[in-house]
């Protein structure tokens, strides 16, 4: 049986894969601010004027959860893609090749299955899988729910694995330090265009799998072209999480947002 | 398909501004970049509200078109969607307006 996250009525499951077993679960810890919004009733006794953010909940929980972050100097960055774009397997090689020199841990999101997880935690890692069943993408509640599980250690780098989509998760905000799209050369080359709010969300763009360039018909220079259309300040760097290229490009950017 | 959520955050933000009271009109702002599409929300407003105090009522979604201003050439210009250019040829634009996703008010039954 897993660890479950009881709180909250919807189906979200939070599971620490090193203890799957029952617990309690309260809201000790980290306290979370509700937003501050202005409502005042108009001239009209039956108009009430909102003005109100629609994701005003999430925005005041992604607040509350980055001054946690402040607090704990965790920096934490929220890594996105469609699935298959290979968010995991950079995840494992960068645990494998950086936890010597850097305290990291793992939020995974994906529907179903600890599967993310199990992985994560084979490197040794710290990990918690947080299920959102038929949520489409991660928001600022599931991640604070989670990381009281995970408890990260002050001054760690937490990596936010979110659910593989690129449409919705754009515009939840977590919290997190920095957005970062993970694109594969296995995928349409334009599809900076087709998702553009993902890419103008994001502040680095990691195009994957340059291995297999040689293979697929992928033009590397026209898609980073795309990208920058959309979000001019986009940086970008191109590795190959399995054979290794680039990837002291990437481990540098995380070394320089801390 | 996060037009859901969305739709769910709207009901849920007003539902709690007027308590027990039930609503006959919600407006709401969703700006041409906001990644949102009104027709979606219009679908799932009707399903997602009942059993809510916003149950019958009707939903009025204000569009907001997208505008920049170009960081090259100073230009203001209208944007259809987020990958438009300036017609200088830069894709360095300030978005003015188009990116709202708001609860304007709502109309409670008298």
């Amino acid at each position: 049986m897993c660890t479950t996250c009881g709180c909250g009525s919807d189906e979200v499951v939070v599971t620490d894969p090193d203890h799957r077993h029952d617990h309690d679960h309260n809201h000790g810890g980290h306290h979370h601010g509700e937003g501050h919004v202005h409502v005042h009733d108009d001239r009209s006794a039956r108009t009430l004027v909102l003005e109100q953010a629609v994701l005003a909940k999430n925005d005041a929980l992604a607040d509350a959860n980055r001054s946690w972050f402040a607090e704990q100097r965790i920096l934490a960055v929220n890594l996105m893609s469609s699935p298959g774009a290979g968010k995991t397997t950079l995840l494992e090689r960068t645990i494998t090749d950086l936890s010597a020199e850097l305290p990291l841990a793992v939020v995974e999101g994906d529907q179903e299955t600890l599967l993310d997880a199990d992985r994560i935690r084979a490197t040794g890692c710290r990990v918690v899988q947080i299920n959102t069943g038929a949520g489409c993408h991660l928001d600022a509640d599931m991640v604070a729910r989670g990381l009281k599980v995970l408890e990260p250690r002050p001054g760690s780098i937490l990596l936010i694995e979110n659910v593989g989509n690129l449409v919705c998760p754009a515009m939840f905000d977590l919290g997190e330090r920095a957005k970062v799209v993970i694109m594969s050369v296995t995928e349409g080359q334009d599809k900076p265009l087709k998702y553009p709010q993902m890419f103008r969300a994001a502040e680095l763009m990691v195009l994957n799998k340059v291995d297999l360039l040689p293979y697929v018909q992928f033009d590397p220079e026209q898609c980073i072209t795309y990208a920058r259309q959309v979000n001019p300040k986009l940086e970008v760097v191109s590795v190959s999480a399995t054979r290794g290229d680039g990837l002291d490009a990437w481990y540098d950017w995380l070394r320089d947002q801390r | 398909m996060h037009e859901m959520a969305i739709t769910e955050s709207v009901i849920a933000a007003v539902s709690e501004k007027v308590g027990d009271r039930r609503v006959q009109r919600v407006s709401l702002a969703v700006g041409r970049l906001s990644g949102v599409v009104a027709e979606s929300v219009y679908f799932y407003f009707d399903l997602a509200t009942e059993g809510t105090p916003l149950e019958g009522s009707k939903l009025e979604i204000i569009d907001i078109p997208g505008r920049a201003r170009c960081r090259s050439c100073g230009a203001e210009v209208e944007l259809e969607d987020m990958i438009a250019l300036c017609t200088c040829g830069s894709a360095d634009l300030e978005i003015l307006s188009g990116e709202e996703l708001t609860i304007k008010e709502v109309e409670l039954e008298a």
